[in-house]
C-alpha cells in the first residue's frame, strides 16, 4: 500500500514498527516453554494491549492479567460526592482534569453539577489554578487533586507556590494513590496467581526503581519496568518470560530511555515536603494500608476537606451495581467479558463500575477495542 | 437581501436586536457588511428570492448549519466552514457548486468587526470555490440565546450526465483513497478551545475541494465509485457508512493513513482516536483498483491533495458481517467502530 512517508513519521514510529514488533514476538515465542501469568499494572499499558490487540499475538500460554488501572477509576465515589458538594457552592470555582468530570459519584458527577450551574473548570496544569485564584480574590478556588505518583509532584509544587505567594483562597481536594502498595495488596490476595509484574514506567520515572526492588524480593518474582508503546510492552513481556523461564527474580528496567534508577530526585523531595503516606480507599479494591498520600501538617490549611467542613458519611455510598465485578477485575481475578453487565448495562457512556469510567480503565479499553 | 433603500451609512460597534428587525438597522447591516462583500448581479437586485437561469442538467442540492465554538481557530473561522462545508457536500455528488444561500443567527452584542471579518472570509472562500451567494437572511437573538453567530448555508450545483456517486457502487477490490492528512480540523478547534499551547500549532484543514474532485472526474469518471468528506465522526464514521451501505468490508492499513506528527501527539495527549476526529478539507474516494494509481497521482497534483494516499481496499463481507477493519503494525487487525458516546462539543 502507498504511504506518504514525509509526513507519516513521528518519534514514536519505531516503537510501533511492524518488523520490530514481529521480531519481539518471535523472541517471546522462542523463549516461552510454559504458561505464565503476567500482570501489567497501569491502565495506559492495558490500553496499549487492547489498542494493538497484542494478547492475541502472544504464545498461547502467556496470559496478561490486567492490574488496578488508572487513578480516575480508583477514586472512590464519596470523594466525587465531596467534589460535587464543594462545586455546587456559589462562592467556589472547582478546577479539575477533564477526565474526572464524567466519573459518577453516588448521586451525581461534576459534569452534571456543571450543567446545573456549578463553576467547574477543566485545566491541563494544576499551576493554572494559581492565576484563577489571583483573578478571583472573592471566591474560593479548589483543585481536585487526583492521581498516582506521576501527578502528585505537580500538586506538591502547587501547594508550595500557594504558600509562597500567600494565596488564601486556593485549596486542594486530594485523593492520591501509591501504586506499589496496591500491587502488594493485590499480590497478597490469596486468590491472585500472578507470576510477574510489568511496573508502570512513568510512575518509576518519578519514584525510581527502589520500591520495586523490595517488592520483587518479598514476593520472589520478576518485576519489569515497562513503557507504553507496543514495542515497550513486548520488551517488558520478553524480559518477564526470560526471567520466569530462568527461575530468577528481581527488577529489570525495560524502559531505560525514560526511567533512571534514582527517579526524579527533585520531584521526590517536593512530594516528601508536602505529602505523607496514609491509608486510602481504592474504588473497587477497598482500603489499602499506605495506599495513599495526604497533606502534611504544615500544609493542612490547604485541605479543602477541612476548609469546607465536609462530613464524610459513616456509611460510604458506592455506585457499583450489585452484579458488577469491578473489584475482581481490578485485582486481576476476572476479565471484563466475565461480567454479565459488560457492554449491555455498563458502557463508557453509562458506567456501572470503576474500570468502565475512564478511557484507560480495563473495561473501557475492552469495550473500545475488543468488542 | 435588500441593498437599495436609503439607510444609515454608519454601523454601531456591536450587533443589536434591531439589526435583525427588518427595518432600517437591518438595511444598514446589509448595505454596509454583506452587500459590499457578497454582491453579484443576482444578489444586487435585492428581490425576496433570486431567480436563477434555467439549467440544462440535473441539480445537486445540499444544506448545512455551522455552530462552531470558538468562532475563530488556527487556519480559519466559522465563515470558512460555512462556505467550504456546503461546497464540499455538493462536490461529493460530483456536481459543480454554483449558488449558495446564507442565513445568519447572530447573538446580540457580537462585535461588528467580528461579523465583518467573518463576512470577509466567506466572500473570499466563495470566490475561491467559484460560487455566488444569491440570497440570504439575518436574525438577531437576545444575548445569551446563541453563541456569537450561527450560520446556515444551502447550495445548488450542476451535475454532469451519467454520474452517480454512491457508496452502493463499492465492489470488492476497489481502493480507498484519502486526499490529505487526517484529524487536523478537530484538533485545531480542540486545542484552541481548551487553551492548549502546542509548540507547533495545529492548523485546520478547512478548504473547498473543487480542484481534487475535478481532477478525479477528468482522470477516472467511470471508475470513481463514491466521494464523501469525513467531517463530524471522522474517517471511521464515513468508512462505516460506506461499509453498511454497500454490505462490504473495508480494510485500512494504520501505517498508510497520513497524519501529521503534531496531530497524532495531540490526539494521544487528549485520549482521542484520530479516526474519530473531524476533518473539513479532505475527502475519501472509492475508486476501481485499475484506476487507483492514476486517481492518486491526479489528486496529488491538486493544490489540496499533496498528502493523498491509498489507505485500504474493499473486500467481501465475511462471517463477522460488513464492517471496517484496521490492519495493525504487527499484521493483526481490529474493528474500527463509528464514533460512539459523546461527540466533541461543536467542532463545525
Amino acid at each position: 500500500m502507498s504511504t506518504s512517508p514525509d509526513i507519516n513519521i513521528c518519534d514514536a514510529a519505531i516503537y510501533r514498527d511492524g518488523g520490530i514488533l514481529r521480531g519481539l514476538l518471535d523472541r517471546i515465542a522462542s523463549v516461552a516453554t510454559r504458561p505464565w501469568r503476567i500482570m501489567e499494572v497501569c491502565g495506559g499499558q492495558t490500553f496499549t494491549l487492547s489498542r494493538y490487540r497484542i494478547e492475541e499475538l502472544l504464545p498461547p500460554g502467556i496470559e496478561m492479567v490486567h492490574g488496578p488501572g488508572c487513578p480516575v477509576c480508583v477514586t472512590p465515589a464519596h470523594i466525587i460526592d465531596e467534589a460535587v458538594e464543594i462545586a455546587m457552592r456559589p462562592d467556589v470555582i472547582l478546577c479539575s482534569f477533564g477526565d474526572m468530570l464524567r466519573v459518577p459519584g453516588s448521586k451525581s458527577s461534576l459534569l452534571r453539577a456543571k450543567a446545573a450551574g456549578a463553576d467547574v473548570r477543566i485545566l491541563y496544569s494544576p499551576l493554572d489554578s494559581l492565576k484563577i485564584a489571583a483573578d478571583n480574590p472573592d471566591r474560593q478556588v479548589v483543585f481536585f487533586a487526583i492521581g498516582f505518583e506521576t501527578t502528585t509532584p505537580s500538586y506538591a509544587l502547587l501547594a508550595q507556590k500557594t504558600v509562597q505567594a500567600g494565596i488564601a483562597n486556593l485549596s486542594l481536594l486530594t485523593s492520591l494513590f501509591t501504586v506499589p502498595a496496591a500491587v502488594e495488596a493485590i499480590k497478597n490476595d490469596s486468590e491472585c496467581a500472578v507470576d510477574a509484574l510489568l511496573a508502570a514506567g512513568h510512575v518509576c520515572a518519578i519514584t525510581g526503581t527502589g520500591q520495586y526492588e523490595s517488592l520483587a524480593r518479598r514476593f520472589n518474582m520478576p518485576v519489569i519496568i515497562t513503557g507504553f508503546e507496543p514495542a515497550d510492552m513486548l520488551l517488558g513481556i520478553l524480559n518477564a518470560v526470560e526471567m520466569l523461564e530462568a527461575g530468577t527474580s528481581g527488577v529489570r528496567n525495560a524502559y531505560a530511555r525514560v526511567v533512571a534508577d534514582a527517579g526524579n530526585v527533585t520531584a521526590i523531595r517536593r512530594v516528601a515536603e508536602v505529602f505523607e503516606h496514609c491509608p486510602n480507599e481504592w474504588r473497587g479494591i477497598g482500603t489499602i494500608c499506605n495506599g495513599g498520600m495526604k497533606l502534611r501538617k504544615e500544609y493542612e490549611h490547604l485541605d479543602a476537606h477541612a476548609r469546607f467542613n465536609l462530613k464524610t458519611d459513616a456509611v460510604r455510598h458506592t455506585i457499583e451495581h450489585e452484579g458488577c465485578i469491578a473489584g475482581k477485575i481490578m485485582k486481576g481475578l476476572a476479565k471484563p467479558c466475565d461480567c454479565k453487565l459488560f457492554a449491555c448495562r455498563c458502557t463508557p457512556a453509562s458506567p456501572e463500575g470503576a474500570p468502565m469510567v475512564s478511557a484507560e480503565g480495563v473495561c473501557a479499553a475492552y469495550y473500545r477495542y475488543r468488542l | 437581501m435588500n441593498t437599495t433603500c436609503t439607510v444609515p451609512d454608519r454601523l454601531t460597534d456591536k450587533v443589536e436586536l434591531a439589526h435583525g428587525g427588518g427595518g432600517s438597522m437591518t438595511a444598514a447591516l446589509i448595505k454596509n457588511v454583506f452587500a459590499p462583500r457578497f454582491g453579484n448581479r443576482l444578489l444586487d437586485r435585492g428581490l425576496d428570492s433570486s431567480v436563477l437561469p434555467e439549467p440544462d442538467c440535473r441539480l445537486a442540492f445540499s444544506t448545512d448549519t455551522f455552530v462552531v465554538n470558538p468562532l475563530f481557530f488556527p487556519g480559519g473561522n466559522i465563515g470558512d466552514l460555512a462556505i467550504n462545508g456546503t461546497v464540499n457536500d455538493i462536490l461529493c455528488s460530483g456536481a459543480t457548486p454554483r449558488y449558495l444561500s446564507v442565513g445568519f443567527v447572530i447573538e446580540e452584542g457580537l462585535d461588528m468587526k467580528v461579523l465583518e471579518e467573518i463576512a470577509d472570509t466567506m466572500a473570499r472562500a466563495a470566490k475561491e470555490a467559484e460560487v455566488e451567494i444569491v440570497t440570504g437572511d439575518t436574525k438577531v437573538v437576545e444575548r445569551g440565546k446563541a453563541d456569537g453567530v450561527y450560520i446556515n448555508t444551502s447550495g445548488i450545483g450542476y451535475l454532469p450526465p451519467d454520474l452517480n456517486l454512491d457508496p452502493n457502487n463499492l465492489r470488492a477490490g476497489d481502493k480507498i483513497i484519502i486526499t490529505g492528512s487526517i484529524a487536523r480540523h478537530g484538533m485545531a478547534v480542540m486545542s484552541k478551545r481548551e487553551g492548549i499551547g502546542f509548540s507547533s500549532p495545529i492548523v485546520s484543514d478547512t478548504a473547498s475541494l473543487g480542484d481534487i474532485v475535478h481532477a478525479l472526474l477528468d482522470v477516472c469518471p467511470q471508475s470513481l465509485r463514491v466521494l464523501r468528506d469525513p467531517t463530524r465522526g471522522g474517517v471511521a464514521s464515513t468508512l462505516n457508512e460506506f461499509s453498511i451501505a454497500a454490505g462490504v468490508n473495508i480494510t485500512i492499513d494504520e501505517n498508510s493513513i497520513p497524519i501529521l506528527p503534531e496531530v497524532r501527539s495531540a490526539c494521544e495527549l487528549l485520549g482521542l482516536d484520530p479516526l474519530h476526529v473531524a476533518n473539513e478539507g479532505i475527502m475519501i474516494a472509492g475508486v476501481a483498483a485499475e484506476d487507483a494509481d492514476a486517481a492518486l497521482a491526479a489528486i496529488r497534483r491538486s493544490v489540496h491533495g499533496a498528502d493523498a494516499a491509498i489507505i485500504g481496499e474493499v473486500t467481501m463481507a465475511d462471517s463477522h458481517g460488513a464492517g471496517v477493519w484496521l490492519t495493525l503494525p504487527a499484521g493483526n487487525r481490529r474493528r474500527v467502530e463509528m464514533l460512539s458516546g459523546e461527540q466533541l462539543p461543536r467542532i463545525c
